[in-house]
């Protein structure tokens, strides 16, 4: 048995408190956006400068300067505020944004992350991840078990270059939720 | 002082080759656009840039890069970015990337005449190597500020003293690049009169700006068009 991308973010969701402020990463975690309900009362943060994501525009409200993180264009809901980098970073560094939910390259054993390149091969670049890792109060991957060759991406200890030491908190995969221990991984739930 | 400029090309009349530039904008929102067309006309090269993103999907700031022009730069995030992609890997260019909530601090700090400042963003990775290591209540690195001889930036509307509005997501780096440049020249799709945004809604007070002209021919491409029930 394994999850579904949906079935994945609603675990993600299940991890939500009401009333917290989530800031979602680019790729799978943009997902989460949609299976949150309105009466959870989550304020939703893109660190380009906007808390208070409702979701996508109607075709009539689409803004060219309204957009996330992704460069994707999208709606607030009423309560919301836009504010420079500076600020929005300030949210995010300064310890007052409770959830955020990233992808991952590989997690490891120890809580460390590697999400922004690949030597000699791909190089993204870190945007926020790094600042998002060692700011958030809850620090959630959601990625795929393994990678396209079929490699676990939870391992033991992470051999790409770090995002972060010693700084996730959750993993959710297809298969389960999943916990560092230090030594391995608690398996907190599991797909089946 | 007179700050209103008839277009970007008298508004960059003092820049120079070899001369560290900041440009405003996230991906393509909010970039100063009548300034990029400019400078890819202009014969000026060794440019140290710093911006977040240098550009996306072929546009932006990307037209100065393809034009080699570009030296140095610094900036967050590449994804997106092939023809910068590239650059980096035939080492046709030295970047360095920052985490981007260093990247926007380093920036704030130029502004704020602040000389350097400790956080555990980048700790234990490629990222600190090199740098001072302070432990607080976790170990911080040590980072200094990001100055630069121009910025350009854009805004919804501006006065002639140089007050700025933004719309929506569009302040992103451009109100901290402002205060961290000797020169910032602002372009604004609204040139408006004294007093046309109240002093209350200012979000960049003139003080910043040294240079402000109306811009024309605005393209505001989105680069990731999502509505509401449509697929993809």
């Amino acid at each position: 048995m394994s999850w579904s991308k949906e079935q994945m973010a609603d675990q993600v969701v299940k991890l939500f408190t009401p009333g917290s402020s989530v800031n979602l990463g680019i790729g799978m975690p943009t997902m989460v956006a949609s299976r949150i309900t309105p009466e959870m009362d989550i304020m939703i943060h893109s660190e380009n400068g906007v808390l208070g994501v409702k979701g996508r525009p109607a075709k009539d409200e689409v803004s060219p300067t309204l957009i996330n993180a992704g460069k994707e264009t999208i709606s607030i809901k009423p309560g919301a505020s836009f504010f420079d980098s500076a600020l929005s970073f300030g949210m995010i560094r300064g310890g007052h944004i409770d959830f955020c939910v990233l992808g991952g390259m590989e997690v490891d054993a120890k809580g460390n992350l590697a999400n922004w390149m690949v030597p000699g091969k791909k190089v993204t670049g870190m945007g926020g991840a790094m600042d998002l890792v060692n700011g958030a109060k809850q620090v959630i991957i959601m990625m795929s078990h393994a990678d396209k060759e079929g490699n676990v991406k939870l391992v033991e200890q992470c051999t790409l270059p770090l995002t972060g030491v010693g700084v996730v908190d959750l993993v959710v995969t297809e298969r389960g939720v999943f916990k560092p221990n230090g030594k391995g991984f608690d398996t907190l739930v599991s797909a089946g | 002082m007179k700050k209103v400029c008839k277009d970007a090309n008298e508004a960059l009349s003092g820049f120079k080759s070899g001369m560290t530039l900041m440009s405003g904008g996230f991906g393509l929102c909010g970039i100063a656009e009548n300034c990029i067309d400019a400078l890819e006309q202009l014969p000026v090269k060794d440019l140290t840039v710093i911006s977040n993103n240098i550009g996306n999907s072929g546009r932006g700031l990307v037209k100065i890069l393809v034009q080699k022009k570009i030296k140095k730069a610094y900036c967050s995030y590449v994804g997106g970015n092939p023809d910068l992609e590239k650059q980096m890997m035939n080492n046709e260019i030295e970047v360095e990337l920052v985490p981007q909530g260093t990247f926007s601090e380093r920036i704030r700090a130029a502004g704020m005449g602040i000389r350097g400042f400790y956080t555990p963003t980048g700790y234990g990775t490629l990222i600190a190597e090199g740098k001072e290591v302070k432990n607080f209540d976790k170990p911080c690195i040590l980072e200094l500020p990001l100055h630069a001889d121009y910025a350009i930036i854009k805004a919804q509307k501006g006065d002639k003293y140089g007050n700025l509005w933004f719309k929506e997501t569009a302040k992103n780096f451009s109100p901290l690049m402002a205060m961290a440049a000797k020169v910032t020249i602002a372009e604004v799709e609204e040139l408006v009169e004294l007093g046309d945004i109240p002093a209350e809604d200012v979000h960049v007070p003139g003080l910043f700006v040294q240079h402000i002209f109306q811009g024309k021919n605005y393209k505001n491409d989105i680069e990731f068009l999502k509505i509401d029930g449509e697929d993809a």
